[in-house]
């Protein structure tokens, strides 16, 4: 656990005095201490291109009154800094009447453990496993043209001081291992990339000599779309895989589904409340409470604890995912989405674990009903324009399906689709639901967080194709 | 006030010389320091205000072929002193790499030239909110807009690039930005759309009424919008998507795609990748230009660069280590472009959306459908349906695709070009690509 005022001419006091004085008049509001830890080793081209470490330390100070916020940050602990940003928010607040509300729920359930990943292992074994990487896929096929394998790595530890001296505390591993392989044939090249990681030591990720399988999965990958086609263009049924393919669901339910958009009514979704805007059968919860995966947080980036937000049951909108601010303006609660990249960013509402939850059917009977159609099993990434409800997402590896049968593999392609009313073109979903392997990072307001995703296998009765092949 | 130079320079030779005496063989340090105000405004009200200030330093030690780097926000010295400890210690334990080392002595720019990037102007937040205030009237002036976002961002910066072979420089700069949202409702639709001005002087930004107008007037036109159906077809991308495919251009040609292999571009320098009329050109010494330097990042001169003539390509973006990979000098490039344009074409923008009987002109892409790689390109866009040089409705939820390599070789520019941000294209037109929709 970090002491932000060990090396500061500020005492723990002093602040907390002035972050009383500071919000005395607001409806919410809290000085934010973070501390951040982080490495990367990569390894590129034969060599160990990159082996780096950062070290991050600021706080940042908010202040909430009505609908506006006033944030200040810097990378100083210290009374004159403190001090410059109190001043700051206090003259965007002149007229400030709130008042503050001091409740904020508690528990004592934890996610992960405290440990720092970076000192877990030993920067001699993370090269050694890198340089095993890069020999087992150059020995594996003479295609294979580039390897480029990393180790990232971080400890972020953060306290909130809430006006009154309530003080919360956070202490959050999070490590991903990822490889990337490119092959050459004929005078044709493909990449594939696959990756694991979550809140624990990378060791846990890497038992048995777990980091073969993640190589030939990527290998796997890009020898697939070696053979790929053209991919089709035009609207068609499309058959969904299970687990990171809901990135789907983040992108085209998820964010329209975030308290902000929804108060400020520029979200398609913002009077759906209660209704139905999902196939029967299709229920979508975000979950921050799952042991170690990548999105889940013990508390949000306000102190409130997060858990399991049901967001869609059996097809009909039930909850959005709100930070403080956004549920107050809204009349209902914090569902402790609340979450920023780092001390430089505002509190926005965002997503944690975003997981469609599994039904009866099996993927072959999916894949049986099309005619023509595709096959997507795994995304590069997504974007959504909240406004119009339009999302895309790349596919990484996909296939066409032919009568009833599985066939060629196809090129990268974009789907696009409409939020609000893809859930309802969901006709089947399948009985095997399946959580990503630890690799996705959200962006929103030029902010990005690590997150979850998890689906069954689904299928789409029309979504449109973004290829070559008329 | 932002750090001056005399902080940022005894800080960056504090870090040199401590870098030393642990046992550096060389070392590289930039450290800086931005302070930037930002106001946001929602529905003709103050939303957030936000003030950063942000200290930071990257520091690189070599000792002999091997390298390691370390940075920080927290610049006190005994955490410096932990830090170059650590970056020393895993240097020594990282291996060797041939090409590791500093920029060529002989490379690194003697001068900085003074390109008017600094504007010592502070506006107040209170004006800040003044031209928000003008700039949301004039957007939310049509009854079908909803809803109404701003933000005025000004912006100081300073930094200091020094290494152990002496090179030791900065500049201040500074950037004032001001961009509008709106959404727009009709029965059928909601949609969204923005404009920006982004400039380093104060007196140089759109003026507040006319940004707003620009905002409206762009997500207005998107109402109602229609899904096409699928077929070959040319496209125009506005300026806006058209200078995305220029930076497109530029990744493919970073000497780092080039080493790895990893570009559609790779082995294709001297032969022809687009048509005749194209030429592109990234000059860093435009006065009061956004992309202007003297220096690239790791302190080698920076000239102006043809880096397609005629269609042919002429030079590839080339920094010290991808340099010493592909036998090639660094020609200052290390962290990108600086100010990257497409040369002006022939034909007037009028002249350009009436060529096809019927086109598509594209004025968002959403997605990240660029492969570098292989060269295939498909995004989601929103436009319009363009017949006879007429803007017939808005078209979106339609894909399009092709790639690069045939791409390139089929386009046209108009001659519209403008230096507004510091990588810019003329609108361009792209005959024979595919769009998707019903």
């Amino acid at each position: 656990m970090s002491n932000f005022f060990d090396k500061s001419d500020l005492n723990r006091n002093e602040a907390e005095t002035v972050v009383s004085d500071t919000l005395k008049k607001c409806d919410d509001g809290e000085l934010y201490l973070e501390n951040s830890k982080s490495e990367s080793i990569l390894l590129d081209d034969n060599k160990i291109k990159k082996s780096s470490y950062n070290s991050d330390l600021g706080f940042g100070f908010r202040a909430v009154s009505g609908e506006i916020v006033a944030y200040s940050h810097s990378n100083e602990i210290s009374k004159n800094s403190l001090k410059q940003s109190s001043e700051n928010l206090k003259s965007t607040l002149k007229s400030a009447k709130g008042n503050y509300d001091y409740s904020i729920p508690k528990s004592n359930k934890k996610y992960y453990t405290n440990i720092n990943p970076i000192e877990e292992k030993t920067l001699n074994s993370k090269i050694e496993i890198l340089n095993k990487v890069n020999e087992y896929l150059r020995k594996k096929d003479n295609n294979v043209q580039q390897v480029t394998a990393n180790f990232s790595g971080e400890q972020k530890s953060v306290e909130i001081i809430r006006s009154g001296g309530e003080t919360l505390t956070d202490v959050r591993p999070l490590v991903r291992f990822n490889v990337s392989v490119m092959l050459e044939k004929n005078g044709r090249k493909e990449s594939g990339v696959y990756g694991i990681g979550g809140r624990q030591s990378y060791d846990d990720y890497l038992t048995n000599d777990n980091w073969k399988n993640v190589c030939d999965e990527a290998f796997r990958i890009a020898s697939v779309n070696l053979d790929s086609k053209p991919a089709p263009a035009g609207e068609m049924k499309v058959v969904l895989g299970p687990g990171w393919p809901a990135i789907l669901i983040h992108e085209a339910i998820g964010h329209g589904l975030e308290g902000d958009f929804n108060r400020k009514k520029t979200s398609a979704f913002h009077n759906l409340m209660g209704q139905k805007v999902a196939s029967e059968g299709v229920t979508i919860i975000d979950d921050g409470t799952l042991d170690n995966r990548r999105g889940s947080l013990t508390i949000d980036d306000e102190g409130t604890p997060t858990e399991k937000t049901v967001l869609i049951e059996n097809g009909i909108l039930k909850n959005f995912m709100q930070d403080r601010l956004n549920a107050r303006l809204m009349k209902t609660r914090s569902t402790g989405s609340g979450r920023r990249e780092n001390y430089r960013h505002i509190v926005l509402p965002r997503m944690r674990n975003t997981m469609m939850l599994s039904g009866k059917q099996t993927q072959d009977e999916m894949i049986k009903t099309v005619d023509r159609g595709i096959f997507a099993v795994s995304f590069g990434g997504g974007q959504v324009d909240i406004t119009s409800g339009k999302f895309v997402f790349n596919c990484t590896e996909a296939y066409e399906i032919i009568n009833g049968k599985i066939g060629s593999p196809i090129k990268g392609a974009t789907l696009i689709g409409d939020g609000p009313s893809i859930l309802k073109e969901v006709s089947m979903v399948g009985n095997d639901m399946m959580l990503d392997p630890g690799i996705g990072t959200c962006g929103k307001a030029g902010q990005g967080v690590p997150v979850g995703v998890a689906q069954p296998s689904i299928l789409i009765n029309k979504m449109t194709v973004g290829g070559t092949n008329l | 006030m932002v750090k001056d130079q005399e902080y940022l320079e005894k800080k960056a030779s504090y870090c040199l010389d401590l870098a030393k005496k642990l046992g550096a063989t060389s070392t590289s340090v930039n450290v800086g320091n931005s302070i930037s105000e930002t106001v946001n405004f929602r529905n003709k009200k103050l939303d957030e205000s936000n003030r950063s200030d942000n200290l930071g330093i990257d520091i690189t030690t070599f000792i002999g072929k091997k390298k390691s780097s370390i940075s920080s926000s927290n610049l006190q010295e005994d955490n410096l002193n932990i830090l170059i400890e650590k970056c020393i210690e895993t240097t020594k334990n990282t291996p060797e790499d041939e090409f590791n080392s500093l920029p060529d002595k002989d490379l690194l720019a003697q001068e900085v030239k003074d390109f008017n990037l600094y504007d010592d102007t502070h506006l107040e937040n209170d004006s800040k909110a003044e031209y928000l205030t003008r700039l949301e009237a004039a957007a939310s002036r049509d009854k079908k807009i909803v809803n109404t976002e701003s933000s005025f961002v000004e912006n100081k910066s300073n930094f200091i690039l020094a290494n152990s072979d002496g090179f030791c420089k900065g500049f201040k700069s500074s950037s004032f930005v001001a961009s509008s949202i709106a959404v727009a409702k009709d029965e059928k639709s909601m949609e969204r759309d923005y404009e920006y001005t982004h400039k380093c002087h104060l007196n140089d930004i759109k003026n507040a009424e006319e940004l707003g107008k620009k905002a409206a007037e762009h997500t207005l036109r998107k109402l109602s919008p229609k899904k096409i159906g699928s077929e070959k077809i040319t496209i125009i991308f506005d300026k806006r998507i058209a200078k995305g495919i220029l930076s497109i251009f530029a990744s493919a040609i970073s000497a780092s795609a080039i080493s790895r292999g990893t570009s559609f571009l790779k082995d294709k320098i001297n032969q022809k990748i687009f048509s005749d009329t194209v030429n592109i050109y990234d000059k860093p010494d435009i006065f009061k230009g956004q992309g202007s330097r003297s220096f690239d990042s790791e302190g080698v001169k920076t000239d102006t660069l043809k880096l397609v003539e005629q269609g042919v390509l002429k030079n590839y973006l080339i920094d010290t280590y991808n340099g010493r990979k592909l036998n090639l000098k660094s020609n200052g490039r290390c962290g990108g472009t600086s100010n990257l344009y497409f040369e002006n074409g022939k034909i007037i923008y009028k002249d350009l959306i009436s060529s096809n009987s019927k086109c598509l002109y594209i004025t968002e892409t959403i997605g990240h459908g660029s492969n570098i790689v292989t060269g295939d390109y498909s995004v989601g866009a929103t436009g319009f349906l363009i017949e006879n040089g007429e803007f017939k409705h808005p078209i979106n939820e339609i894909t399009i695709a092709g790639n690069f390599k045939d791409m390139f070789q089929n386009l046209t520019l108009a001659n519209d070009l403008e230096f507004e941000y510091s990588t810019n294209s003329p609108t361009m037109m792209i005959e024979g690509m595919v769009v998707a929709g019903k």
